[in-house]
Parts: C-alpha cells; sequence; structure tokens
C-alpha cells in the first residue's frame, strides 16, 4: 500500500508539472521555470515561521507568492536595469534559494525542512503524513490530497483556457492583435507553475522539480507533432517515471526523486536516439539506407 | 567584535589556508565568470555546477575515499559531458536551447543525487562529509584540499591573463575571430575547460547548487560601474574575492550553517546594490536623472512663457503672478511655485510681493526657448512635409533637448528664418 | 506630396514612436482610402513594421494617436487583422495546418468557447482559398516557405476582417505564391477590404498597389502610386538619412528623455 501511495503522489506531481512544462519549454521559458522552482524556498520557509507549522495553504500562498514576484523581479532588472535575461534569471534564483538555504539553517529547531528535503524531496514519507479527521477516521495520506487537488486546479486551468494558451504561446503578436492579453496569460501560467512547484516541492524538491517540468514535455515534443497529442503524452510519460522511479529507487536504495529524474532523463535519450521522425540514430539508418539505394541503382 | 579580530589576525594557521583558499576560489571563478556573463551563456554555468555532482559521486564510488583527485576527476568529466550535451541536443533536433539546459542540469543532478543517496546508504564511513559538495564548506577544507584547490584557482587566473585578448574577442563577436583567423574551436574548447575547473575548484567552498552564483553574479555586478572589461574584470574579482572572505568567516563563527549560500548572499547583496545604486546605471540613479530632466523642463516651459507673455506686452520685465502664468497655460500650481523659486536660485527670475519677473539672464533663456521651439518648427514642416498646424507638440519636446551645437547647425541649415510656420517672430539675440 | 482623404479606413495624428527612447518614427500624419491595396515601401530599418504595429497599438505612441474606422482601434478589434513577419514565430511548434487556421477565428469564439464545426468550415474555406486545403492536417514544420505565407494568410482570411494589416507577405515565398497572393488581395479589395502591405521591390509595387505611402523614419509621401513612386521622392526616401534628425534622436537616446513634461 505504501508503494501504491508513493506512485500515485509522484504521478500527480509528474502529470502538473509535465503540463505546465510543455507550455514553458514552447514559450521557451524553460529556465524561468527552473528559477521559480527555486525561489518559493524562502516563501515556504517564511510561510513555515508564520504559521508554526506544516499548514499547507499557508505555504501554497508564500510560495505562490514568491514565485510570481520572482517573474517580476527577472523582467524588471531586465527591463529597467537593462541587465541581459539569461544573468537576471541566475542572479535572482540563486539570490532567493540562498536565502531559503540560510533561513532554514538558522531556524533548523523551528523549522520542519532540511536541507535533504530541499533537494531531493520526502516522497518516502508520504504514506506516513496522514491526514486524521477529528473523528478519528484516517483518510489516506495528506500529500495525496494536496498533489491531487493542484492536479485538478491546474488541468482545469488549461481546459478552460486552451485555446488562449496555445496562441499566446505560438504567436504572441497575433494574439495581440486579436485583443487576447498576453501579459494575463503570462502570468497566470507562472502562478499556476509556482503552484505546481511549491505542491511538488516536498515530495521531489526545488531542483528536480525542474527534471518534472522539462524532461517529460521535452521527450513528448520529439515524439509528435500535434500539440494535444504532446500534452497527453507528457502525461502518461509522467506516470511511468513515477512507477519505474520508485522500483528503481527501492532495488539500489537511493532517492526516489532522484531515480525519477534518472529515469525522466533515460526516456529523453532513448527518444533523442530513436524516436521515428527526429531521432538521430533513425536518421542516420534512413541517410545510409538511401545511399545505399543510389550507390546501387548505379 | 572579538571573534572577527581573531579571525582576522589569522593566527590559527588552519584559518589562512580556509581564508585565502576561499577568496582564490570566488575571484577565479568570478574572473572566468565575467567571460561566460559576456558570452550571455550564464545559465549553462549553472547547468555545468549542477552537473558536477554525479562525478564527484562516480569518483568517490571508484575510489572508495574521498580522494580530491580522483573527485576531481570524476567532476571534470560530468562537467564537460553536460556542456557537450546541451550543444549536440539543440544542434541535432528542435529542442531549443533553454530546454536542453534546463533538461541537462536537472537530471544530472538527479542521477548526482540518486548516486549520493546510494553512497550514504551503503554504510561506507569514508562518505561523511560528501554532502559539503551540495553547498560548500569553506571550514572543512584541510591544508592539502587548500592546496589542490588554491593551486587550480591559481592556474585560472594565470590562464586568462595569458588568454584575455583572445577570450575577449570570442565573447564579443565570434564571426569576426572566425574571419581574422583565430583557432575560435580551439579557444572556446579552453574557455570552456576553464569553467568547469573554476566549478570544480569552488565546490568545496560554496558547493555545486549555487555555484553559479559566485560565476556570474560578480561579473553582472561589475558590469553596472564601468564599461571598460579590464576593469569589469578587476571589479568582479575583487567582488568575488570580498564574498569568499566574508564567507569563510561565517564558516569559522557559525560552524553549523553552510558556506555557500552565505557567499551568494553577500554576493548578491553587491549585486543588487550596484542594480540600483550605480552611478549612471543604476536603476535609481536613472530615476533622479530623469527628475533632473523633468525640472529642466518645467523651468524651460515657465521661462519661455514668461518670454511669450513679454512678447506680446512688449515689455519682458514686467512682474507677473502665478496667476497671470497660469491664465496662459494651466500649470500644476505647487510644480510652478516649486519651478519659480528654482528659477531665482539660479538667477534667472526675481521675486517681489509674490510677482515674478524676468532677470537679463532669464530673458536670454526664455528668447533661445523661444527660438528653439519656432526653429524646430521650421525644421519640421521645411524637411518633414508636416502641416504647420502639426508641428507645435513636437516642439515642445525637442526643444529642450538641443544643444548649443545642434542650434548652431539648425540655424545654418534653416538660413536664419525670421518667422515660424504661424507667422510668429523668432528672436535672435 | 501628402494626401489626406475623407472618411478613411485609418488615420494617423502626429504619430512619434520611440524604441529606447530614441525615436524611431518622426511625427507621422495620413490618412489611407478605404478598400485599397496599400504598400509601405522605405529602405531597412525606415520603420515600417513600427509603422503598422502602431497603427494596430502593439507597441505604445510616445505622442499622437491613430483611429481605425474613424473609432478607437480596441473598438474595432474584431474587424482588424494582422500577418506578421513568417520568422516572428516558432515553425517547430506542434500544430497542423488546420490548428493555424482556426487560430483566426479565437477573435470571434472568446473565453471557454471552442471552434465549431461552422468555425473548421470557414477555415477550411480559406485554405481553399490559398490553394492549401490538401495541406490541412500537415505539420507547419514541413511546409515550404510559400506554404507558410499562404497558412498565414488563410488564418487572416478565416478573422473575416474588414482590415488587413501585411507584414512583408512576399519575403522569401516562390513566384507562383506571390501571384496568387496578389490575386486574392485584389479579390478582397473589390469585396472593399482594406489591405496594408509592406514591400521591398518598387519595380512590382507599381504593378501590385494602388495607393503608396513612402517611408523613412518620417512621412515622405502618401498618395495614389502613379503620383507618388516618382523618381524625386523614391530619392528622397532612399537618399539617407535627414542628419539632423538622427543627431536629435541619438541624443534623446543617451540622455533617456522621457518627453514633455506632464502638467
Amino acid at each position: 500500500m505504501d508503494a501504491f501511495w508513493i506512485i500515485l503522489t509522484g504521478s500527480f506531481v509528474s502529470i502538473s508539472c509535465g503540463l505546465l512544462g510543455s507550455y514553458l519549454i514552447l514559450r521557451r521559458m524553460a529556465m524561468v521555470g527552473d528559477a521559480i522552482s527555486h525561489a518559493v524556498l524562502p516563501g515556504i520557509v517564511i510561510a513555515f515561521l508564520i504559521s508554526g507549522q506544516r499548514d499547507s495553504i499557508t505555504m501554497l500562498i508564500g510560495a505562490g507568492v514568491l514565485g510570481v514576484l520572482t517573474t517580476f523581479l527577472i523582467e524588471f532588472l531586465h527591463k529597467r536595469g537593462n541587465l541581459q535575461t539569461d544573468a537576471s534569471i541566475g542572479v535572482t534564483f540563486t539570490w532567493l534559494f540562498a536565502l531559503g538555504i540560510i533561513l532554514i539553517s538558522a531556524y533548523a529547531g523551528q523549522v520542519d525542512l532540511d536541507q535533504d528535503c530541499v533537494l531531493h524531496g520526502e516522497i518516502a514519507y508520504v504514506p506516513i503524513d496522514l491526514w486524521i479527521t477529528s473523528t478519528g477516521k484516517i483518510i489516506g495520506p495528506r500529500a495525496v490530497f494536496i498533489t491531487g487537488s493542484v492536479l485538478i486546479i491546474i488541468i482545469s486551468f488549461i481546459i478552460i483556457g486552451y485555446k488562449e494558451l496555445f496562441l499566446t504561446t505560438f504567436d504572441p503578436a497575433f494574439a495581440a492583435a486579436i485583443d487576447i492579453s498576453t501579459a494575463m496569460w503570462h502570468y497566470l501560467l507562472m502562478g499556476a507553475v509556482s503552484l505546481a512547484t511549491v505542491a511538488s516541492f516536498e515530495s521531489v524538491g526545488a531542483i528536480l522539480v525542474v527534471a518534472l517540468l522539462i524532461a517529460p514535455p521535452a521527450t513528448a515534443y520529439l515524439l509528435t507533432e500535434k500539440f494535444l497529442f504532446m500534452l497527453i503524452l507528457t502525461a502518461f510519460l509522467g506516470i511511468f517515471i513515477s512507477v519505474t522511479g520508485y522500483y528503481l529507487a527501492v532495488s539500489i536504495d537511493g532517492s526516489i526523486a532522484g531515480a525519477m529524474s534518472t529515469i525522466a532523463g533515460l526516456l529523453f535519450a532513448l527518444a533523442f536516439l530513436f524516436s521515428p521522425k527526429e531521432g538521430i540514430i533513425i536518421t542516420w539508418l534512413k541517410n545510409r539506407i538511401i545511399k545505399k539505394e543510389l550507390s546501387e541503382s548505379f | 567584535m572579538g571573534q572577527l579580530w581573531e579571525f582576522l589576525s589569522f593566527a590559527e594557521p588552519n584559518i589562512r589556508y580556509v581564508t585565502f583558499g576561499s577568496i582564490l576560489l570566488c575571484s577565479s571563478a568570478a574572473v572566468v565568470g565575467s567571460f561566460i556573463f559576456l558570452k550571455k551563456k550564464a545559465l549553462v554555468g549553472d547547468a555545468v555546477a549542477h552537473s558536477v555532482l554525479p562525478g564527484v559521486c562516480l569518483g568517490f564510488i571508484l575510489a572508495g575515499n574521498k580522494n580530491p583527485i580522483l573527485l576531481i576527476a570524476g567532476a571534470f568529466v560530468t562537467g564537460w559531458l553536460s556542456l557537450v550535451t546541451i550543444d549536440y541536443i539543440s544542434a541535432r533536433s528542435k529542442i531549443k536551447e533553454d530546454t536542453a539546459i534546463g533538461l541537462i542540469l536537472s537530471v544530472f543532478f538527479g542521477i548526482g543525487i540518486l548516486l549520493l543517496t546510494y553512497i550514504q546508504h551503503s554504510g561506507n564511513a569514508a562518505q561523511s562529509g560528501l554532502d559539503h559538495f551540495l553547498f560548500g564548506k569553506a571550514a572543512a577544507m584541510v591544508s592539502d584540499d587548500v592546496n589542490i584547490f588554491g593551486g587550480m584557482a591559481f592556474v585560472l587566473i594565470i590562464a586568462v591573463a595569458l588568454l584575455f585578448k583572445e577570450f575577449t574577442l570570442i565573447s564579443f563577436d565570434v564571426d569576426f575571430a572566425k574571419t581574422i583567423g583565430f583557432p575560435v574551436k580551439g579557444l572556446e574548447l579552453v574557455l570552456t575547460t576553464l569553467t568547469v575547473f573554476a566549478i570544480v575548484a569552488g565546490i568545496q567552498a560554496i558547493g555545486v547548487v549555487l555555484m553559479a552564483a559566485i560565476l556570474i553574479t560578480p561579473a553582472a555586478a561589475a558590469r553596472f560601474w564601468t564599461n571598460n572589461l579590464r576593469k569589469m574584470i578587476f571589479l568582479a574579482a575583487a567582488f568575488g574575492g570580498f564574498s569568499g572572505l566574508a564567507g569563510a568567516y561565517i564558516s569559522y563563527i557559525a560552524p553549523a550553517m553552510p558556506t555557500g549560500p552565505w557567499i551568494v548572499m553577500v554576493i548578491s547583496v553587491i549585486a543588487f546594490f550596484s542594480f540600483f545604486f550605480a552611478p549612471q546605471k543604476g536603476i535609481v540613479m536613472k530615476l533622479i536623472s530623469r527628475r533632473a530632466m523633468a525640472h529642466q523642463i518645467q523651468e524651460e516651459n515657465v521661462l519661455k512663457l514668461l518670454f511669450q507673455l513679454g512678447q506680446e506686452d512688449k515689455n519682458y520685465f514686467q512682474q507677473r503672478s502665478v496667476g497671470d502664468i497660469q491664465a496662459r497655460r494651466p500649470f500644476n500650481t505647487k510644480l510652478l511655485l516649486s519651478a519659480l523659486e528654482r528659477l531665482k536660485k539660479q538667477g534667472f527670475l526675481e521675486k517681489g510681493d509674490d510677482r515674478w519677473q524676468f532677470t537679463q539672464a532669464g530673458q536670454k533663456k526664455g528668447a533661445r526657448m523661444v527660438k528653439l521651439h519656432r526653429l524646430w518648427e521650421v525644421y519640421l514642416t521645411r524637411y518633414l512635409r508636416i502641416a504647420p498646424d502639426h508641428v507645435h507638440e513636437d516642439a515642445e519636446t525637442i526643444e529642450h533637448i538641443i544643444t548649443p551645437d545642434l542650434e548652431a547647425k539648425l540655424e545654418k541649415l534653416l538660413e536664419y528664418p525670421v518667422k515660424d510656420p504661424h507667422e510668429s517672430d523668432i528672436p535672435y539675440l | 506630396m501628402i494626401q489626406q482623404v475623407e472618411d478613411p479606413a485609418v488615420e494617423v495624428h502626429d504619430l512619434t514612436v520611440t524604441y529606447h527612447k530614441k525615436p524611431v518614427l518622426w511625427d507621422i500624419d495620413l490618412t489611407l482610402p478605404r478598400g485599397a491595396i496599400i504598400g509601405i515601401i522605405g529602405p531597412n530599418g525606415a520603420g515600417k513594421s513600427t509603422l503598422i504595429k502602431s497603427m494596430m497599438n502593439l507597441i505604445p505612441h510616445s505622442s499622437g494617436y491613430v483611429r481605425i474606422f474613424d473609432s478607437n482601434i480596441d473598438e474595432v478589434r474584431p474587424q482588424v487583422s494582422y500577418v506578421p513577419q513568417k520568422e516572428s514565430v516558432d515553425w517547430d511548434f506542434p500544430a497542423s495546418v488546420m490548428d493555424v487556421v482556426l487560430m483566426g477565428r479565437y477573435a470571434r469564439l472568446g473565453l471557454f468557447k471552442r471552434p465549431r464545426k461552422a468555425d473548421r468550415e470557414v477555415a477550411l474555406d480559406c485554405l481553399k482559398k490559398v490553394g492549401m486545403e490538401a495541406y490541412k492536417s500537415r505539420q507547419i514544420a514541413q511546409l515550404s516557405g510559400g506554404q507558410q505565407q499562404r497558412v498565414f494568410l488563410a488564418r487572416a482570411l478565416a478573422q473575416e476582417a474588414e482590415i488587413y494589416f501585411m507584414d512583408e507577405p512576399f519575403a522569401g515565398v516562390d513566384a507562383a505564391t506571390e501571384k496568387a497572393i496578389i490575386g486574392l488581395l485584389r479579390e478582397m479589395s473589390e469585396k472593399g477590404k482594406t489591405v496594408v502591405v509592406i514591400h521591398h521591390d518598387i519595380q512590382s509595387a507599381l504593378e501590385y498597389f494602388n495607393w503608396i505611402v513612402l517611408l523613412n523614419m518620417r512621412l515622405v509621401a502618401s498618395g495614389p502610386t502613379q503620383e507618388t513612386l516618382i523618381p524625386s521622392l523614391l530619392e528622397e526616401t532612399y537618399g539617407g538619412k535627414l542628419t539632423l534628425l538622427a543627431e536629435v534622436g541619438n541624443l534623446m537616446h543617451k540622455k533617456e528623455f522621457t518627453g514633455r513634461d506632464k502638467r
């Protein structure tokens, strides 16, 4: 049963991240996703210090605010300070992440978080932290409900704004010309990314969230040319990664989140080499066959 | 305070080692990082920094202990591999560079974490302290480490000094470097190698997670203070060195704290201070100069208006009340009064009984503003074919920016016209 | 030669646009006739794209205003269509030809609603008009440059707008496509639609357009083709910049000049 809860949480997390990541990579904002996932850390710690407990709602708010603030700060430094984009991303998130780690170390006694949790999460402890009602009834692991609700929110967001997200991603100038607010959808998307990151944070940690944001959609992108199909494929890849990642981690007694990212990378490598249309090896083989045919025909 | 003196006196040889080691590491990383910053590859630096983790772990698994040479070799291999993979993926598929960076960064780091937890759970006693490579622990350096890592930093600085010209060129304009026959590929290779070198050298002090900051942030901060590349690099090195010193000190007084985040905090504070307060480029300084510009525009508009009123009444030195001025143009009262006071201080106006009048200098300046306004109107109608009834607004803006040099050119080009497009006289002195 | 018209499709009044505080368009003041095929012509860096983008209010104006069909642009957005430069989007995007053309219907759909069968029919019809119906499920990356341009055109047609702004629709397309596009533009103009096109080639401009705007940071001419495409005006358009104007522009950029005092 423990394995089931862990895999279920892992799947919720990877589907949420993967769906949003699909938009990020097509908008060339993969690294903004990376920045947000790091920068939510001080938000989480401050929320912890304020509420004094692992209160999920405060944490979601604290981290969500920090996430959107990060995007603001990156754009502010870039536009007002004329700092190049890559540097404004790099400076902003390393600073916020360092702040988070310092806060954790300084309030080690008060904050129920440690550096390990920040780096690779505590998905293994998901089954221990149960949600118990006032009547004493055990409903199930808390993380399952949190990540599950976030997944539902994100899926509804994508269904409602499908057209707008699609258009502002593909051709922002045209979107603006027909009066779709690119800025609004940009910040809504960033808000959703913050939400997904923070919900995933406890399970897989700040850095490995990035693997789930980027690797599955990048893999799907190589395998399909239809956007809707890319989203669906990403979701299935997320589930697959959770299942295999869990068993890999158990078999060598390592971190589950680490194993999930390893699998995610492996799947990408396979798609990169063997994708029917784009794969490096497939293309090489095709070229060889063509060459051979050519030389035989003469 | 006592602790600070104890620290700065370097009485303990260990403090000496650790401090000089940290300063050298951080400043050499900042020097190499300056070129990464100029090549706009900050995030690639981040990816490489994260990617050395699996190498460190593999080095440990091979050696069975924390043999610095093997750890460095391992870090070097995976750090380098990550760079090659990022380039290969973005060149050979439709995956864009930012996605490739994020992908390699997180996947390599994930593999590193998997290996690290595997080592930690394997029960090898020698592994303790391996996790210091994540967030850095300057105080944990022993003299051997300092010798090795400090030596690497020294080599880095020498290499950059020797290849300064070449690196500058390939950061600025690769295509040009190619056309003049520079071995661009080779140079890029050397710069990449040095980058990986700097990261590997820095991980003892800062750790892999935040290593990117010490590469990029000092350069970004230094860029706000100077436009001269040499100065920028020296400044970056100084900023980096200072944060290294601060980090070593914090490691000394607070052993529970990881060093890396503190070094990053110090350098980030320097950077944000620079972004906001650096002269000329700083955001606040820009706001201040914008305010000064707004003041100048208000003042000049007031002088121009007084001159126009004088021209109509044929009396330039008549006293006028705030109401008189506002009757002609609805200035905001508060802004108008402060502009009038400033003009008095500058000696352009005199005040008596709440009424204002030109001084000689003020009348002269007012005449110049009116002249510039009307000259620009003439220019627009003649050279931009704009209808006379459309030129006023634009002249309202441009009159404030025309320098005496441009003024002379304008007069000559238009051949000293006497009337503006609305048949008003253009005043010459 | 700046000719103004009554009841214009587009009215630009004293428009100045700055980029990084540096003016790229100075005091443009023109009117464009309804139902015409209008060519905007000028050298590189003349501000042609900037002009049509600011007509659609996609970039902020420093001063002046634009009215389309005597209304504020935001009131007539659904009647305005835009064909951006082909290079402005990522053609590796996972979308089919049909997906892109359907985007033209989004303006009519609004939030929440999905494209219906009727929208698909309109989109298909537009694809037929540009001769691309056979490619409707093709991935956009597999199209040639000319075909990509046709898809963009079909998307604009699907909008069923009254005025079309096109940024270099003839750049990098084959001769057949160019011919097809110009045929389509004429058809649109006959139905009373106004088409504003940025164009490079003066030779073909004479044949394609019935109204010409000559631009080089400032408006040089605006009027019927026969009267504007004359050597003296072309020389003025392509004969280099006004040095004094450029100097003032550089000064504004250097000083980060913010413009008029706010009263």
